[in-house]
């Protein structure tokens, strides 16, 4: 998400680390980039000054001379800062009387409705009972777009195309009410800030359902008009939090900063991918240490966790410490750490160095590789994947043709399968300090 | 064009005042000094410029202002003006002497492929052409349903598949049933893909590829829908979307919104991609060719009073 705020801070600060002492020249020099970069990033314009003012300050000041590595410090300080201005993460408001009404607001296109339906998923598998609420009769076939959503996670749609939505809201309100659901979900027509008469009719909403939480989607693309966008849906409805759409796609995101630093509002949410499992928790920490090049490796374990299916793997361990891991197991390793996501999404997360050159590497081709190796071992009979050692000349020719490989695709295979076998032979004595090499 | 140039004038009048109204006190009566410059450095930022193209800009003030020996701010007004309408080319709108043109329109999620797929075809038809609307999105829900509406609202024929359904055999479908019904252009629509996920990308260019095999030549055009809110991403997702797919030009949607879409300049600048059309509203009308003229007064429009 950050990659290219990351790799410029990291570009300053490598200048830093070389030098033994730090000067007000050297916080100066340091700091335009920091500027340079922030701005790039679509941070908004008087938030950069503002940040930047803070960090130069704290830079120049007593801290530094008592710090070992003044370059570190600044990385120090920087972070902190964005940690600062991030904020502090801020779950989903459901307190108060049932149903709770979170409504969803924010430009068109900003990806409300995908976001309606990811949070009924997510809030369902919390064990409540969610009702969806079209409340866009606007865009053409919007309603049907939110009603295919909830038909896929068996979530009731509220629809009236003949209701104006405050209308419609009240309705679904008592229909939730009686109903016995816990909490009912508006999805609102994407408008813009300056347009009266709409912004108009979101406080009608409010005024008729008081959400718990009013949650403005933000596309991560959006630049510096961000702020001013916030600035109006906050003035208008007084929102209470942010989701963060598309943080999958490489823009950097400054948005997140601005409107955090501006309003005050916490971001609730990144959505990170089409499909309705896509919502993910915000974590400052995590977002500064990615913004510095410190890699999101939280989040990577988090993935990983997530695609891993614990039998198999609880099957893979015990294989593993009895000697007898195979070609099999290690298929299965392959297929689960596809799971994860792209390649090119899971190197980004890698911290510092590594991450930067894993980031180099093309994951295309690392992708056709791991289909490669896929296709190899499915060619093989179950007995050569158990036994790689009875892979003779002959057999290993017949592998080649059957994965339309070559057979020195196959020989090599299996070199890199012995070299597997002895990271695991190590990673068993070391107790994981070797799993890293496993991501490369 | 008097009236597209009001309509533009009017979406770009919020535009100008939400974002421009400092631009009156840089411009105010009062000398030239470092502090002019840096107001004008904000100024261009927030409209998403970029700090490259900004600084780029300023330095070209900057050469002239001491060339002509400029002391008044006043005096810079005119030149910005020039400096920004010079970097934008008058788009040259495309005509076709082929029957049918089959155009694709591509683009990330949400940036407003959909609608510009009606307002291009309300806007061909009001030229007496024939048009064929094809559905290739077959992934986001109802996306279908959402053409299917427009399709009928301006009685067009529409060529759809089922959801999850391949998009290259529905754009196949698509150019076959327009050589078939004689059409003069086929629109066809494609599913929002972020321009950094490799597999809807190589999706893409098999959409691109098969609707070459339905008709030798085609797509004659691809035009990237961009939302013009968009900050600096933009230029990153037009260079993709270019490499991907050889997109030929860029149709700026929502520019009614108090974005300014500012990172045309850049992206004029390092792919030379034109900018044909700007989306100025909901309405079917609401499309009108790209004025650089109106674009940059619309922008300046404030401190022209």
């Amino acid at each position: 998400m950050f990659e290219t705020l990351t790799g410029r801070l990291n570009q300053v600060f490598n200048g830093l680390l070389r030098r033994g002492k730090l000067s007000a020249a050297d916080v100066d020099a340091a700091m335009r980039e920091v500027r340079l970069a922030l701005l790039e990033a679509d941070v908004h314009f008087s938030v950069v000054k503002d940040f930047v003012a803070r960090v130069r300050e704290r830079a120049i000041g007593a801290e530094v001379s008592k710090a070992l590595n003044p370059g570190q410090q600044v990385i120090k300080i920087v972070h902190e800062e964005l940690i600062g201005v991030l904020g502090d993460p801020a779950p989903l408001n459901l307190s108060g009387p049932k149903p709770r009404v979170i409504l969803l607001v924010g430009l068109q296109g900003s990806g409300k409705t995908t976001a309606a339906g990811k949070l009924a998923r997510l809030l369902r598998s919390k064990g409540e009972r969610v009702l969806l609420v079209a409340g866009d009769p606007y865009r053409p076939a919007a309603v049907q777009q939110l009603q295919t959503l909830g038909a896929q996670l068996d979530v009731p749609v509220v629809a009236d195309a003949s209701l104006k939505p405050p209308d419609l809201t009240a309705r679904a309100y008592s229909q939730a009410e009686k109903g016995g659901y816990t909490v009912m979900i508006v999805d609102t027509a994407g408008r813009s800030q300056l347009d009266q008469e709409l912004m108009d009719e979101l406080r009608a909403i409010t005024r008729k359902v008081k959400p718990v939480d009013t949650l403005l989607v933000v596309d991560a693309m959006i630049g510096q008009e961000a702020l001013r966008v916030a600035e109006g849906f906050r003035d208008a409805v007084q929102i209470s939090g942010l989701i963060l759409s598309k943080m999958d796609g490489d823009a950097r995101g400054g948005a997140a900063i601005s409107i955090r630093a501006v309003t005050g509002v916490p971001i609730k949410f990144l959505g990170t991918g089409e499909k309705l499992d896509a919502l993910e928790t915000y974590d400052p920490s995590r977002l500064a240490s990615r913004i510095l090049g410190m890699g999101d490796v939280i989040g990577l374990i988090e993935k990983a966790e997530a695609a891993f299916d614990a039998q198999t793997a609880q099957k893979q361990t015990e294989r593993l410490l009895k000697g007898e891991f195979s070609l099999e197991d290690w298929l299965e390793q392959m297929r689960q750490m596809r799971k994860m996501g792209p390649l090119s999404q899971m190197l980004e997360m890698l911290p510092g160095q590594f991450g930067q050159a894993a980031r180099s590497a093309d994951p295309r081709e690392m992708e056709q590789n791991l289909k490669r190796v896929e296709a190899i071992i499915c060619s093989m009979t179950l007995q050569e994947r158990r036994n790689p050692d009875i892979l003779n000349a002959s057999r290993r020719r017949r592998i080649a043709r059957g994965s339309g490989t070559d057979v020195q695709d196959v020989n090599r295979l299996i070199k890199q399968f012995r070299e597997a076998q002895r990271l695991f032979k190590t990673l068993k004595k070391t107790g994981g300090r070797g799993l890293s090499r496993l991501f490369g | 064009m008097a009236e597209f140039l009001n309509r533009w004038r009017t979406g770009l009048a919020k535009t100008s005042k939400a974002a421009f109204g400092r631009l009156a006190d840089v411009f105010g009566a009062t000398e030239i000094t470092a502090e002019t410059w840096d107001d004008l450095e904000t100024l261009l930022v927030q409209a998403d410029l970029g700090v490259e193209t900004t600084t780029d800009v300023i330095r070209s003030l900057q050469r002239l202002t001491r060339s002509l020996g400029l002391i008044r701010t006043a005096e810079l007004r005119s030149h910005l003006r020039q400096e920004l309408r010079a970097r934008l080319d008058a788009p040259v709108l495309p005509v076709w002497d082929v029957s049918p043109a089959i155009i694709l329109l591509v683009g990330v999620n949400g940036s407003g492929k959909t609608t510009t797929v009606a307002k291009l075809a309300h806007r061909f038809r009001g030229e007496g052409k024939r048009v064929l609307l094809g559905a290739a999105d077959t992934f986001r829900a109802a996306a279908v349903d959402q053409l299917q509406v427009w399709a009928d609202r301006l009685q067009v024929p529409l060529v759809a598949g089922q959801q999850d359904a391949d998009p290259g055999a529905v754009a196949y479908n698509a150019v076959q049933a327009g050589l078939a019904r004689g059409v003069d252009i086929v629109l066809i629509d494609t599913a929002g893909r972020l321009h950094t996920r490799y597999n809807l990308m190589e999706e893409l260019k098999k959409v691109y590829r098969v609707v070459g095999k339905a008709l030798p030549g085609a797509p004659h055009a691809v035009w990237l829908v961009l939302d013009a809110t968009t900050g600096q991403n933009a230029l990153q997702q037009a260079r993709q979307f270019k490499e991907a797919v050889g997109v030929t030009g860029v149709i700026l949607a929502k520019l009614d919104s108090s974005a300014r879409g500012g990172m045309v300049f850049a992206i004029q600048r390092e792919l030379g991609l034109p900018i044909l059309f700007a989306g100025l509203g909901e309405q079917p009308e609401d499309l009108a060719p790209f004025d650089p003229e109106a674009f940059v007064d619309g922008i300046l429009a404030d401190f022209e009073a």
